[in-house]
């Protein structure tokens, strides 16, 4: 099957300071991403704050242009004069059910807003079945659409946020840690909800999360990030198995498991996250690695290796 | 003799719609070098009943409670002079926004050895020497030099060891950490988490862990209460409590949980937490509970025995044998 | 039809007050905001119904009757209760008059500077950095001069009649307007409901305009709350330096201009239209601060 989406080698640079003190210096966000994602699967983005995993989520939203590499949409390479018309296969929801609804619209005129942008041909009475239909498909009631935002709970405005986004049709779903804000029991309403939606639709999916738990749940394909770099992509089976780079080893020990019984073995990572400002040269993981040898500090490993690649140079397993 | 000792505990908030209860009825007990982890969704009061034993609501609030002591002594009856004396040496609190809890305006070295002044009779040269111990204790690698640093020159991380440093700083007996790592990562949850237990056991502090985040009680707590809308639903082991839930929301929540999931749907919970304005007749979990029924939904449900996990429920499930006539 | 109706009227929401409601909770809570809104609400109407309240047409001279003191002091008659100006003008009806020309000015005084200032604001806030920063240097500029000094200047350009001094109180009060809306809009941009119509493909006047802006107006309206006093204040400070409303026009500040020479002699013509521009001002504020209460979640409580 055609892939929905195709990067090639994302990269994102930001020019930060030169104010009248310092130096401007020039943060990688995001460099040499590379995943495709085919429909009806889910790619799972996953690290830490300061990976660069919402970056990649607003090049692949079309809100920032890339500094350099690829981005295919449904087969059409995305440049700035085409993001318009790619605008509708793409679309967002977001982790704050609060911040990301406009307070000031009725849930109807929320959800009629894509359409009235996109589909300048659909009548006002056409737009309001379509907002209902969706309506009904996220489990939202009747009455629901002359009502305002603030009235709801955050699960429901996360199903209105879900709405929103498919109200396009969209072929590919951005969603920027969509339950990490949501209380326990309203988390596994909206993740069945995703993938009920996910199997009607065929839609594909690129989950951006910091929970291991959640992500092990739902996703097919799971890339790694560490600094702005992908550090491990494969399978999810294969990378939760048998997790290859010592920080997806790490960062799968250090999450907390819901079972008291089982043995502690934390792998204790030294330090923090360097600052994006001065990412070490070799691996950027050296610093904190337990395994870093004068060879990572030196040059830079790259992603590859069997069964799934991994940028060390000594991998685990 | 308990470390903390509510009975009884109820809050009500004066709210521009009318008065909400945000604490009801909440009993709570922590021993002396014990781990309590106080679990809850939002709105569950988990954080507003610990807030009103540090007496730090704001006047809208009005607190009630049959007993209120710590090391046997009232803090109800206490004059606040006193009050404030014992808060912040022998009862501290960690916030889950680090950034937030320290003043930006000022280095952190100034604001732990600000209380150090305000608790211990210790000269200029003492305060900073311990101040420099304190920072090394919870792990601050050169700790002369970030005493000088300002908390936006800190991670997050750090910043949050830095709370702990000073929450410690009195050596407290008891240690409330509201959502103490909820805004870090995971990788420097886990060292936080770490750091928190270890202090606990060096010092024999007890330990008050509020979170929402089910793995965190499973790795760290002792003990756990559930709370739900305020009130506290059930409290047992904390192996106990992921093997044999009573109440029939705490077996829910474990069973909402993705880790946990056996299909690919996971089981929900049907609808959200009641609100000020749709607080239910009896039982408070009664709308989302798939065994409830009319006495349920009509009678607020009795505190089970011990044995039952204290489980407020009518009909609480995986009852121990012999348990059953001792119940209420 | 009675059905349909009841129907609409059951899926009404009556769990949560609305808006109106919560805001009149909060807004009620400041006493002095409530009385402020009344007296206030009580000069629009005067101002409304002035032809019917007032006793006598303002420009009226009762030549005989000059410099008649209010009716309780001794000399004072019912016929003109507020005492007369040295022409002889019936002093209640020049006030009542004053208070549509005073509500007039604020009125313009507002919807002007507010609709200029909101629109340059929106600009800045969206513009590339480099317009950005000429706006709002340009603004400073104009915050950097004593505003009744500039204004006093533009009319001395313009020529002095009130209209012209409401153009220039309008420009004066500008920069607040256009400071303010930057400000919000630049804190409301970074929100993820504004990239969601952004993702959604909004255009730029529609993420100005229908996402950005109704989101930016609580803190707008007070503002607007507040220089409606500004504008009254300084319309009569112009009116008084003799840059704003000439006379025989009743406004407050010209009629206290008039009656310089009689402080002495006549308290009346001097005190009346001073008590009732700071009664009008004074409430504007009250109710302004009562606004900030109700519309200003920071302050807000639970």
């Amino acid at each position: 099957m055609n892939p929905v989406v195709i990067a090639e080698d994302l990269t994102r640079e930001y020019h930060v300071g030169g104010g009248l003190f310092s130096q401007p210096g020039i943060v990688r966000a995001v460099a040499g991403t590379s995943f495709s994602i085919e429909p009806g699967k889910t790619l799972a983005v996953v690290g830490e704050s300061g990976c660069g995993k919402s970056t990649l989520a607003r090049m692949v939203t079309m809100i920032e242009e890339p500094t350099s590499g690829t981005l295919t949409i449904g087969g059409k390479t995305v440049t700035r004069d085409r993001w318009r018309e790619l605008r509708a296969d793409v679309q967002i929801v977001f982790q704050d059910p609060y911040g990301s609804l406009n307070l000031r619209q009725r849930v109807g005129a929320i959800l009629e807003e894509p359409l009235k942008i996109n589909r300048p041909d659909l009548s006002a009475g056409d737009r309001a079945a379509k907002a209902r239909e969706m309506m009904r498909l996220v489990g939202l009631r009747k009455e629901h659409y002359d009502r305002y935002p603030h009235m709801f709970s955050g699960g429901q405005r996360q199903r209105i946020a879900v709405a929103r986004a498919l109200m396009l049709e969209p072929k590919l779903l951005v969603l920027d840690e969509p339950v990490s804000a949501l209380d326990l029991s309203i988390q596994s309403q909206i993740l069945n909800l995703l993938l009920d939606l996910q199997e009607r639709m065929d839609l594909a999916y690129l989950f951006i999360s910091h929970d291991l738990s959640v992500v092990k749940h739902v996703a097919d394909d799971i890339v790694v990030m560490y600094l702005g770099r992908p550090v491990e992509t494969g399978p999810k089976d294969q990378v939760f198995a048998a997790p290859r780079h010592p920080y997806t080893k790490a960062l799968l020990s250090a999450t907390p498991s819901a079972d008291p019984r089982r043995a502690k073995q934390r792998i204790k990572l030294a330090g923090e996250l360097p600052s994006p400002l001065a990412v070490p040269p070799g691996c950027p993981f050296a610093p904190r690695c337990w395994k870093a040898q004068d060879k990572c500090t030196a040059e830079r490993p790259q992603l590859e290796g069997t069964p799934h690649p991994a940028a060390c140079f000594f991998p685990e397993n | 003799m308990s470390l903390l000792k509510i009975r009884n505990l109820s809050v009500e908030f004066a709210t521009a719609t009318g008065p909400f209860r945000a604490v009801d009825s909440v009993d709570v007990d922590v021993e002396k070098g014990e781990i309590l982890a106080i679990v809850g969704e939002s709105g569950s009061g988990k954080s507003v009943s610990m807030l009103a034993t540090m007496g730090l609501l704001p006047w809208t609030a009005t607190i009630t409670a049959d007993e209120m002591s710590f090391e046997g002594r009232d803090l109800r009856t206490m004059p606040g002079r006193e009050r404030r004396k014992l808060i912040g040496k022998d009862l501290a609190m960690i916030f889950q926004e680090p950034m937030s809890s320290l003043n930006p305006c000022f280095t952190v070295g100034f604001q732990i050895r600000e209380a150090l002044k305000e608790h211990l009779d210790l000269d200029r040269k003492a305060r900073q020497a311990r101040a420099v111990e304190l920072f090394e204790m919870v792990g601050i690698p050169d700790p002369e030099r970030r005493l000088k640093a300002f908390p936006h020159q800190l991670s997050g991380g750090m910043n949050q060891r830095v709370m702990i440093a000073m929450a410690i700083a009195c050596r407290p007996r008891l240690l409330i950490a509201d959502e103490p790592t909820t805004a870090l990562d995971v990788t420097i949850q886990a060292q936080i988490l770490d750091l928190l237990t270890d202090l606990q056991k060096d010092t024999g502090m007890g330990l008050i862990l509020i979170t929402h985040d089910m793995g965190v009680v499973a790795e760290t707590a002792e003990r756990v209460a559930v709370q739900y809308a305020g009130q506290k639903v059930e409290d047992q082991k904390v192996a106990d409590l992921f093997d044999r839930p009573h109440h029939p929301y705490t077996s829910a929540l474990l069973a909402a949980l993705p880790e946990r999931a056996t299909e690919r749907r996971l089981p929900t919970i049907p609808g959200v937490v009641p609100g000020q304005h749709d607080r239910p007749r009896g039982c408070l979990f009664s709308p989302r509970c798939k065994f409830a029924d009319d006495r349920c939904r009509e009678v607020p449900p009795p505190v089970q025995p011990r044995p039952i996990g204290l489980a407020r429920c009518h009909y609480p499930l995986n009852v121990p044998a012999g348990a059953e006539e001792e119940r209420a | 039809m009675a059905d349909a109706s009841s129907q609409i009227a059951r899926t009404v929401p009556t769990r949560r007050p609305s808006r109106f409601k919560e805001f009149w909770r909060y807004f009620s809570e400041n006493r002095g905001a409530v009385i402020g809104f009344w007296v206030f609400l009580a000069v629009f109407l005067v101002a409304v119904f002035a032809d019917l309240l007032a006793p006598y047409d303002p420009a009226a001279q009762f030549r005989q009757h000059a410099l008649q003191p209010p009716f309780w002091q001794s000399g004072g008659t019912w016929e003109f209760p507020l005492g007369t100006d040295a022409l002889g003008r019936d002093m209640l009806s020049r006030l009542i008059h004053g208070a549509r020309f005073s509500f007039f000015v604020g009125v313009v005084v507002v919807v002007v500077a507010a609709t200029g200032g909101i629109l340059i604001g929106l600009i800045a806030g969206f513009a590339p950095k480099w317009l950005d920063t000429i706006i709002m240097r340009l603004m400073d500029i104009i915050l950097a001069f004593p505003s009744l000094l500039l204004a006093l200047a533009l009319v001395a350009i313009l020529g002095p009649s009130l209209l012209n001094a409401m153009i220039a109180i309008a420009l004066v009060l500008q920069p607040h307007y256009v400071r303010l809306t930057r400000a919000s809009v630049i804190n409301e941009r970074t929100k993820d409901y504004v990239i969601s119509a952004q993702v959604a493909g909004a255009g730029l006047p529609r993420l100005m305009f229908k996402t950005v802006l109704p989101n930016c107006l609580a803190p707008i309206i007070v503002q607007a709350a507040l220089s409606f006093s500004t504008a009254i204040l300084d319309a009569a400070a112009l009116g008084f330096l003799g840059m704003g409303a000439q006379p025989p026009t009743p406004e407050w500040g010209t009629m206290l201009a008039d009656a310089r020479e009689f402080v002495l002699r006549a308290w009346w013509v001097i005190t009346l239209p001073g008590l009732a521009i700071l009664v009008t001002v004074l409430s504007i504020n009250l109710m302004g601060d009562g606004l900030r209460d109700a519309l200003d979640p920071k302050l807000k409580r639970s």
